[in-house]
């Protein structure tokens, strides 16, 4: 049990770790690394705070805490997919209205800049 | 720039991916028709000559930047549409399975029956020869299933010889389903109380290239409208949105 909790909590240093080095690179945007900081504190404390766990392990019925700890890592993780799956769903729309808007706005600027030609041609 | 005639401006929509074997031979069958009517190619990103077999044809061609599937790429097309000012819109498959013939039929039905959408049904008074094994069947499953949420019998529910009205237009043009759409706007007019009717037609094989939709992703063509339609049923808002 000791184990495992020193190995979720060097873990949970490690996401952190990583998150904020690619905040730092900017590979990951500020408000997209919240969900997983917070994964990852909320893994940290669990990991660090026996009591709750073995409080929350009776109080669900299961007599393993380590199994509680994998249940919440599980949830939580799922929680996080789902939040990036409803960001990705957004980001899917904008940009099929952006290609549609740009579609139609090159195809308006093709018509304006064919205008003129035939213009010129008929003079 | 394509502009809407009259009162009741028509436009014909052809959605093209990778179609420079048949685009080019549905507008100009098209054209010989009907003379002078607007014809919109809208290409979805194709990596062969659609878009240039289409212009010299003598289409407008709207191409988008990259592929975004059926349903965005008609929305592009309805968009365009509603933005100048078409009453009616008719889509045709740029494969050449929908013989522009009907063109007239399904016009005259939408101003005449004030539905605000008309399909060409091929299980009307046509055969359905043209369709695979695996499409009839989903088409009897989808007809049986349309059946009991639209309560009205739907003969071909697949078909995407369809026409629209400027409401309808004004519908799709801010929001239309973009994979395998053609189920999902049936359940989309229902749920804004709008109405559609069918028209007899016959469909012919395609003049070349392949469909999309094989065998295994049949399942997931299912698996997905079926979705898309519970969807827009738990969306119903019991009237007509203005």
């Amino acid at each position: 049990m000791e184990r495992m909790l020193s190995l979720i909590a060097g873990m949970s240093i490690l996401l952190m770790g990583l998150v904020l080095f690619n905040i730092r690179r900017a590979h990951i945007r500020v408000e997209y690394s919240v969900s997983w900081l917070g994964a990852a504190i909320v893994l940290l404390l669990l990991s660090q705070w026996e009591w709750g766990l073995m409080s929350f392990a009776q109080l669900i019925g299961l007599n393993d805490p380590p199994v509680v700890l994998l249940l919440i890592i599980g949830a939580v993780f799922l929680m996080v997919f789902f939040r990036f799956s409803v960001v990705i769903s957004d980001l899917k729309d904008a940009n099929i209205a952006l290609t549609q808007k740009v579609a139609v706005l090159e195809y308006q600027l093709n018509c304006l800049h064919e205008k003129p030609q035939a213009t010129d041609h008929e003079r | 720039m394509i502009q809407p005639r009259g009162d009741n401006s028509l436009m014909i929509l052809i959605p093209a991916f990778n179609e420079e074997g048949a685009v080019g031979s549905v507008i100009q069958e098209t054209r010989s028709y009907h003379p002078g009517l607007p014809i919109l190619v809208v290409d979805d990103c194709s990596a062969d000559g659609t878009r240039s077999i289409a212009q010299r044809a003598g289409a407008d061609v709207l191409s988008v930047p990259y592929h975004l599937g059926l349903g965005g790429c008609v929305q592009a097309g309805y968009r365009l549409a509603y933005d100048l000012g078409f009453e009616y819109v008719i889509r045709l498959d740029g494969d050449g399975q929908h013989d522009p013939r009907y063109i007239t039929l399904l016009l005259d039905t939408l101003k005449s029956s004030g539905a605000q959408m008309v399909i060409g049904s091929r299980y009307l008074d046509g055969t359905g020869e043209h369709t695979s094994r695996a499409r009839g069947i989903g088409i009897l499953f989808f007809r049986w299933f349309l059946g009991l949420i639209l309560a009205k019998k739907v003969h071909d529910p697949t078909s995407g010889y369809v026409g629209v009205n400027r409401q309808a237009l004004e519908v799709f043009a801010r929001s239309f389903p973009l994979e395998y759409p053609e189920i999902e706007a049936l359940v989309v007019l229902k749920r804004l109380l709008f109405r559609f009717e069918e028209v007899p037609v016959k469909m012919r094989p395609r003049m070349a290239g392949k469909s999309t939709i094989t065998a295994m992703r049949s399942f997931y063509y299912v698996a997905h409208v079926l979705l898309g339609v519970l969807v827009n049923i738990l969306k119903y808002q019991g009237g007509r949105k203005t």
